[in-house]
């Protein structure tokens, strides 16, 4: 087609030869691909985005910490076998950070999307909801693990070093945690009628989450100072994941912290279904009735 | 004898709380065929729209794409069903390659058969050349043009076009027209176009006027101009909407 109204066109192929079995593996396995691909090239195009989410548990780390090490005396506790420096204590608590804030991005990400209509060409293809969902959850998770390497990369050259054999441990952690997380961002999108709303996310879910957990202080610290504080903190999920992410990055495995991040990650993506789903969820309220 | 029945909508209502958007939906729509769906604003086209690709839940009444039912077989029916929405839906800051093998990806697509059918769509629109560059880069025209090319890459039976000539200039708006209207005829493919403007009407079309959620005429021109007993579409979707503003 030329711009000039009139221009011949060839139109020459049929039109009935679709894709032969749209219902076989190879079809999830391409558009799972295809949808953590986008993801990933969209993250390290956007420089941007890939500086601002390492800023923030960098300032966290190099600020924070350095001014609180003075201030916070710590136990040994597991997995730790000596005494530790606070920074190498909220390490893994700000690699939960990373995957927090890009659990809520992501979430934030899917309201845009939705308002915009791009939303739209993922949910008309020929692919169950469910399985459009958890892809849409595995590419923003490969996104997070990407990040949490890239800081803890840059916190070994600050000092902060684990065993070796914790970089890997980690990484099947880093992806349940992130699944666990990105799926409670699933489900608060689903929730979410307009992108205004997204500020309340952040105030009254990704703070209180972040505060009352064990990613700035132990357990036990908190409960000298607060037993209400301490059972929140206790049955946070948020802390379970960072539980489970530190006790990785010393080649430990926290059983309890795995389970209730697992389930966790399992009841908000169910949720996050049903949510999404035209005839049950929100979408429905969304759309009429 | 008639083509196969592509598109079939029976007794379709749908409500937003309280109000009505449909009210007893009905037609049908043959392979082959354009069918424009012309309604004011707040007709109802667009949830129409939305009920036909699944985002909303149909509930009262039943909606069939190549016999499939949207409710039940979702993912057959979907399989046959090209949209073009009434926004973009274009990601801005990737190539225009990189969107449509985002699309083939999602329909399941080898590489191969991705590139191929990408070459041939956006030869025919020719983009083929601009396929390098970001969407962000492309003026509107161009942007309908990709997103008319990615709704045909895994051959639909069905094309829907919500509104996609709103905001383009008189050529790219004529230019779009005629494609679509040619790969109904050459392609044998259902079209259904939903718009506002009078003009992207050919004689030859199929035409549904919907007003407030009804339906009031559904026919070829030539009967719509009959029944409201007018000479020009213009007229007869005057008669017919009761002095609505198009």
């Amino acid at each position: 087609m030329t711009n000039q109204p009139g221009a011949h066109l060839h139109l020459t192929e049929g039109r009935r030869a679709g894709p032969s079995c749209v219902n076989n593996m190879l079809h999830y396995w391409r558009a799972m691909w295809g949808i953590i691909g986008r993801e990933l090239w969209r993250f390290v195009t956007q420089r941007e985005r890939f500086i601002s989410a390492l800023v923030r548990p960098l300032v966290w780390l190099f600020v924070f910490a350095a001014g609180f090490r003075a201030a916070l005396g710590l136990a040994i506790t597991p997995p730790y076998e000596t005494y530790i420096l606070y920074e190498v204590y909220i390490t893994p608590g700000l690699c939960g950070m990373i995957q927090l804030f890009n659990g809520m991005q992501s979430s934030l990400s899917m309201v845009y999307d939705r308002e915009m209509g791009s939303m739209r060409i993922l949910m008309v293809c020929p692919l169950p909801r469910w399985f459009l969902l958890l892809s849409k959850l595995f590419a923003g998770t490969a996104v997070s693990v990407l990040q949490v390497y890239v800081f803890l990369a840059i916190a070994w050259f600050y000092g902060i070093k684990v065993p070796w054999q914790g970089y890997l441990w980690v990484l099947p952690a880093l992806m349940l945690s992130g699944l666990m997380l990105g799926a409670l961002g699933l489900l608060l999108s689903s929730f979410i009628k307009q992108l205004e709303n997204f500020a309340g996310v952040m105030n009254f879910v990704i703070f209180p989450m972040f505060f009352m957990s064990t990613a700035l202080y132990p357990l036990w610290k908190l409960k000298e100072s607060s037993m209400l504080l301490y059972n929140l903190a206790k049955y946070d999920p948020f802390s379970q994941a960072i539980e489970l992410i530190r006790f990785s990055l010393y080649g430990q495995f926290n059983q309890h912290a795995f389970i209730y991040t697992l389930v966790a990650f399992i009841v908000f993506m169910t949720f996050a279904i049903i949510g999404y789903n035209p005839s049950k969820g929100m979408m429905m309220k969304k759309g009429g009735s | 004898m008639k083509p196969p029945i592509a598109l079939s909508v029976e007794n379709l209502s749908f409500s937003y709380g309280g109000k009505k958007a449909l009210d007893h939906v009905n037609f049908k729509i043959h392979s082959g065929e354009c069918t424009l769906l012309l309604g004011p604003n707040g007709a109802g086209k667009s949830t129409l729209f939305s009920l036909i690709t699944r985002l909303y839940d149909t509930r009262d009444g039943h909606i069939e794409l190549c016999g499939f039912d949207v409710k039940r077989k979702t993912r057959k029916a979907l399989a046959k069903l090209g949209v073009v929405f009434q926004q973009t839906t274009l990601d801005m800051d990737l190539t225009v390659m990189q969107n449509l093998r985002y699309h083939t990806a999602l329909h399941g697509m080898g590489r191969r058969l991705a590139n191929q059918r990408i070459q041939q769509e956006l030869e025919r629109l020719s983009m083929y050349e601009r396929r390098f560059e970001k969407i962000r880069q492309l003026n509107g025209g161009h942007r309908r043009r990709v997103e008319i090319a990615r709704a045909l890459l895994h051959k639909p039976s069905v094309l829907l076009l919500d509104e996609p000539t709103v905001g383009l200039d008189v050529p790219s708006r004529l230019a779009i027209v005629e494609y679509v209207h040619q790969l109904a005829d050459d392609e044998n493919l259902a079209v259904l176009w939903s718009s506002h403007l009078i003009d992207e009407i050919y004689p030859d079309d199929h035409l549904i006027v919907l007003h407030k959620g009804r339906i009031k005429a559904n026919g070829a021109v030539a009967e719509v101009l009959k029944i409201t007993n007018t000479a020009m579409i213009k007229d007869a979707f005057y008669t017919l909407t009761q002095g609505d503003q198009t």
